[in-house]
């Protein structure tokens, strides 16, 4: 078995290895351009997510170095460099970028980091293991899935350099890129390349989400039915209906900008009847089912884990399983909480208050489940498990200012201040992110063969931990004091959470260099990983494989007696 | 239970929960905009802001620590008593009903008791005094006992990139707001804020309800009014026209900023609103009434 593994690890530097024995297998880099394998597209998806990841985090960079003092400080000189504009020119072409660099660095963050992340990377390489699957249901949508990727990123990339507002490049709207901002205040061609990057982007999440829907719930191995369904397989299942059922609702809003911005048609401009508003009801019913779209896929990864640490099998499966269900479920019937001032009616008001709150009772249940799976448990704190815990409490964190911000009253106070930026990255950026991290360590052994040092891990753990809520926490402190998001100047009354804010920002960059270096040493190191690091506590079918698992899998089907979750 | 009851409820719920200070406070004279390394809500001057501190300082901060501070226990109990070395062999539970139960109930209390509160606080803001309707002020475990009068002004906001329109409707009279650059604010209102302070506030008087309408040009972007110390946030949408009021006690300078994304200078259209006395009111708005602005803020106190 070593020497097949060692075999494995050389072939894997030259290109030849164990697929070298089936002759119909492309090998170079004709096994990943035209790849129809889920784990190789899986790993595709990691790669480009991390890729993108570490663009918008350079992005958020500039921010906050821009807002770490009041006054405007380096943006006007980086508009300077890339314009060749001076004096008041450069100032305000510095005053827009600002705004190109928030909305980059979201559409970025959301579309080619979590997604790809989470449900892409994860969901490919693990769903079809997990439910004892050869393969995806329809490798090659599979593959066009993927590829669609990088051209959408491109475009997103290839908006910032076009004009946008006459006189200035790139796309200053926000991700959630409301009308008329974004059609007539921002006639330049930078606006549709962001809309077309959304479609094609789009397009890949639905293809994707029919390929999963599909293995799921066609090619489980036998014995395996619904309710023995490992929960991340669930995660996957529930995220990939919300992409099909969301999706379009946005593809089709944005068409309707793309025509009113080029074609003369009004659907969003009072001038011929339309309604701005209009577009936020789209926007958002897309945009609130988003939030969830990122964030499942980690409540499974986090059930896996804190069930293999604990050595203990998941609490209450069917309540993990259906409070999944419901948050999918009640996710689409809350979009308008993200539009209590555009002028919404009291009665529409009271109605999203009252189904927003319904979501935290079954996530409630589920930071409840994890909690008591641990309980009796006995517990390791290998590198999975401390992301997993932290988030579990960074999540509750950003959870329970949801539920401040679901109440319309209290949210008149709150909308569009940075207390809304501290939640929503507190359950994104500490939630989602921390659950990538996790799933990255817990599975990195299986995907690769190889062992990571795990006290460098933990070190960027703690350093990370330390950062980002460096970066969140004073955030909330801004928003209740008043200040708006989205601004690249701000009183001077802002500045000592602010500058707190950016130190956070520091640190959190020198946690993720600490992540490349566990990444360089690993490889350099070439510690071999077995089937199962993790002992008896990991009992998915992924651990019955090799580290990492052959090119095709499960040729003969496992048949599943027992409860496998 | 009868209304005084409630109300009484509703006092000793505020009492419990260590509102009086926050209450006191809100008495005092708020400085309208935010000071150096504040970590809470702007003090308020109407009844609107007084229910949204009480309903977030007083309700949803308590049960929101009280909920994180819960999980973070547990998650200490278990690290401490279920590690590895203090539990070697893994207990193999994996129901039991009644801590479901619980923890599926108990949550839904507590949001139906965050829930009343929210919706008085919600409707109070949602809708514009007829001189009946009592409001909730900072009791709002209440039917409501803050007797507000019906509007005796009306003003209507309009956004533009970037500054501010008012119009007194019923004046026909009308003025723009622009932010002051710094230069300008350190010779004409160097006590003035960075950012906040504009060359020409609205005016309006002391203890009367103001109409607000709050749209945007018809040809630009939408941008949103918001007031932090009285409690008003409303977008500001072409081809809409959005209402709400407010009703300031105190006199003074009160500042906000635009609240929706409008382009490059989103973070310089602020919004500065100066409360006066009646009488002062009265004698600008004769001053005004020939169109001269500049004379009419002439009649007003200097600004330090």
């Amino acid at each position: 078995m070593a020497n097949a593994e060692a075999a494995h690890l050389e072939a894997e530097a030259t290109g030849h290895d164990y697929i070298a024995h089936d002759p119909d297998t492309p090998r170079g880099w004709r096994r990943w351009v035209y790849s129809t394998n889920h784990k190789d597209i899986g790993i595709m998806y990691l790669v480009f997510s991390i890729f993108a990841g570490v663009i918008g985090a350079i992005l958020s960079g500039f921010m906050r170095m821009e807002l770490q003092e009041p006054g405007i400080q380096i943006f006007h000189g980086l508009a300077a460099m890339a314009y060749g504009l001076d004096g008041d020119s450069a100032v305000d072409a510095g005053k827009h970028m600002f705004n190109v660099f928030t909305t980059a660095h979201a559409l970025i963050m959301v579309f080619f980091a979590v997604m790809p992340a989470t449900f892409g990377g994860f969901g490919n390489y693990f769903a079809p293991l997990q439910i004892g699957a050869p393969d995806t249901a329809f490798p090659r949508i599979n593959n066009i899935a993927f590829w669609l990727l990088p051209p959408a990123f491109l475009l997103a990339l290839m908006s910032m350099f076009f004009e946008g507002p006459a006189g200035m490049y790139g796309s200053g709207g926000g991700w959630t890129i409301y009308p008329p901002f974004n059609t007539s205040g921002q006639p330049g061609p930078a606006m549709d390349f962001v809309i077309l990057s959304l479609h094609i982007a789009g397009a890949s999440s639905i293809l994707g989400a029919i390929n999963l829907i599909t293995t799921i719930l066609n090619m489980r191995a036998p014995g395996m039915t619904l309710h023995k369904m490992p929960l991340f397989v669930w995660s996957v299942l529930v995220t990939a209906f919300l992409l099909l059922l969301a999706l379009p609702v946005l593809a089709g809003g944005i068409t309707m900008l793309l025509t009113d911005r080029n074609f003369g048609t009004t659907f969003f401009n009072p001038q011929g009847g339309g309604d701005p508003v209009l577009f936020q009801h789209l926007f958002w019913f897309f945009g609130h089912p988003e939030v969830y779209i990122m964030i499942l896929p980690g409540f499974g990864i986090v059930s896996h884990i804190v069930s293999t640490f604990s050595r203990k099998p998941i609490f209450g499966y069917l309540a993990m399983v259906y409070a999944m269900v419901a948050i999918g479920f009640i996710g689409f019937v809350v979009w308008a909480h993200h539009m209590y001032t555009t002028g919404l009616s009291l009665d529409v008001q009271r109605y999203f208050v009252a189904a927003t709150m319904v979501i935290a009772v079954p996530t409630g249940v589920k930071i409840f489940s994890w909690i008591a799976t641990m309980w009796g448990g006995s517990i390791t704190f290998r590198t999975p498990m401390l992301w997993a815990i932290g988030f579990i409490f960074l999540f509750t964190v950003g959870g329970v200012t949801g539920v401040v911000l679901a109440n319309a009253g209290a949210d008149r106070a709150l909308h569009d201040t940075y207390y809304v930026v501290a939640h929503f990255h507190y359950v994104l950026s500490l939630g989602a992110v921390f659950t990538m991290f996790a799933g990255w360590y817990y599975w990195y052994p299986k995907m690769f063969g190889l062992l990571y040092n795990e006290t460098l891990a933990n070190v960027h753990f703690w350093v990370m931990f330390i950062g980002v809520n460096l970066i969140f926490f004073p955030q909330h402190f801004l928003g209740l004091a008043g200040m708006p998001r989205r601004y690249v100047d701000y009183p001077d009354a802002f500045s000592l959470w602010n500058r707190v804010s950016s130190i956070g920002y520091y640190v959190t960059f020198v946690s993720l260099l600490i992540f490349a270096w566990v990444m360089i040493e690993a490889v350099l190191k070439k510690r071999r990983a077995g089937d199962n690091p993790w002992g008896d506590g990991a009992t998915t079918l992924e651990w019955t494989l090799s580290s990492p698992p052959p090119f095709h899998q499960f040729s003969t089907l496992p048949r599943i007696t027992t409860d496998a979750h | 239970m009868t209304a005084s009851n409630f109300r009484r409820m509703g006092a000793f719920l505020a009492a419990a929960v260590g509102l009086a200070p926050t209450m006191a406070a809100a008495q005092q004279s708020a400085p309208g905009h935010p000071q150096y390394g504040q970590i809470g809500l702007q003090p308020s001057v109407t009844p609107i802001m007084d229910s949204i501190t009480v309903f977030h300082d007083g309700v949803l901060m308590w049960t929101i620590s009280a909920i994180v501070l819960l999980v973070l226990a547990l998650l200490v109990v278990v690290i401490v008593r279920f590690n590895a070395r203090a539990n070697p062999v893994p207990a193999r539970f994996t129901h039991n009903t009644l801590i479901e139960v619980i923890w599926t109930v108990v949550p839904i209390v507590i949001l139906v008791i965050i829930a009343i509160p929210s919706f008085g606080v919600l409707a109070d803001q949602m809708t514009t005094p007829d001189g009946e309707r009592r409001y909730l002020g900072a009791n709002i475990f209440s039917f409501g006992d803050v007797e507000v009068p019906a509007p005796a002004l009306t003003v209507k906001a309009t956004g533009e990139q970037w500054f501010w329109n008012y119009e007194y409707v019923d004046q026909g009279l009308r003025f723009d707001q622009y932010i002051l650059s710094d230069e300008d604010r350190q010779t004409q209102k160097p006590g003035q804020p960075r950012l906040l302070a504009v060359d020409n506030e609205l005016v309006v008087p002391v203890n009367t309800t103001v109409r607000l309408l709050v749209t945007a040009a018809p040809t630009g972007v939408i941008h949103a009014f918001a007031l932090p110390s009285f409690g008003i946030k409303v977008d500001a949408v072409p081809g809409r026209l959005n209402e709400t009021w407010f009703n300031a006690r105190e006199t003074g300078i009160y500042y906000g900023q635009c609240s929706e994304l409008c382009g490059k200078d989103h973070a310089f259209m602020p919004i500065a609103v100066r409360v006066v006395e009646q009488e002062e009111f009265d004698a600008w708005l004769t001053a005004f009434e020939g169109g001269d602005y500049t004379a009419a803020n002439a009649t007003l106190a200097a600004v330090e």
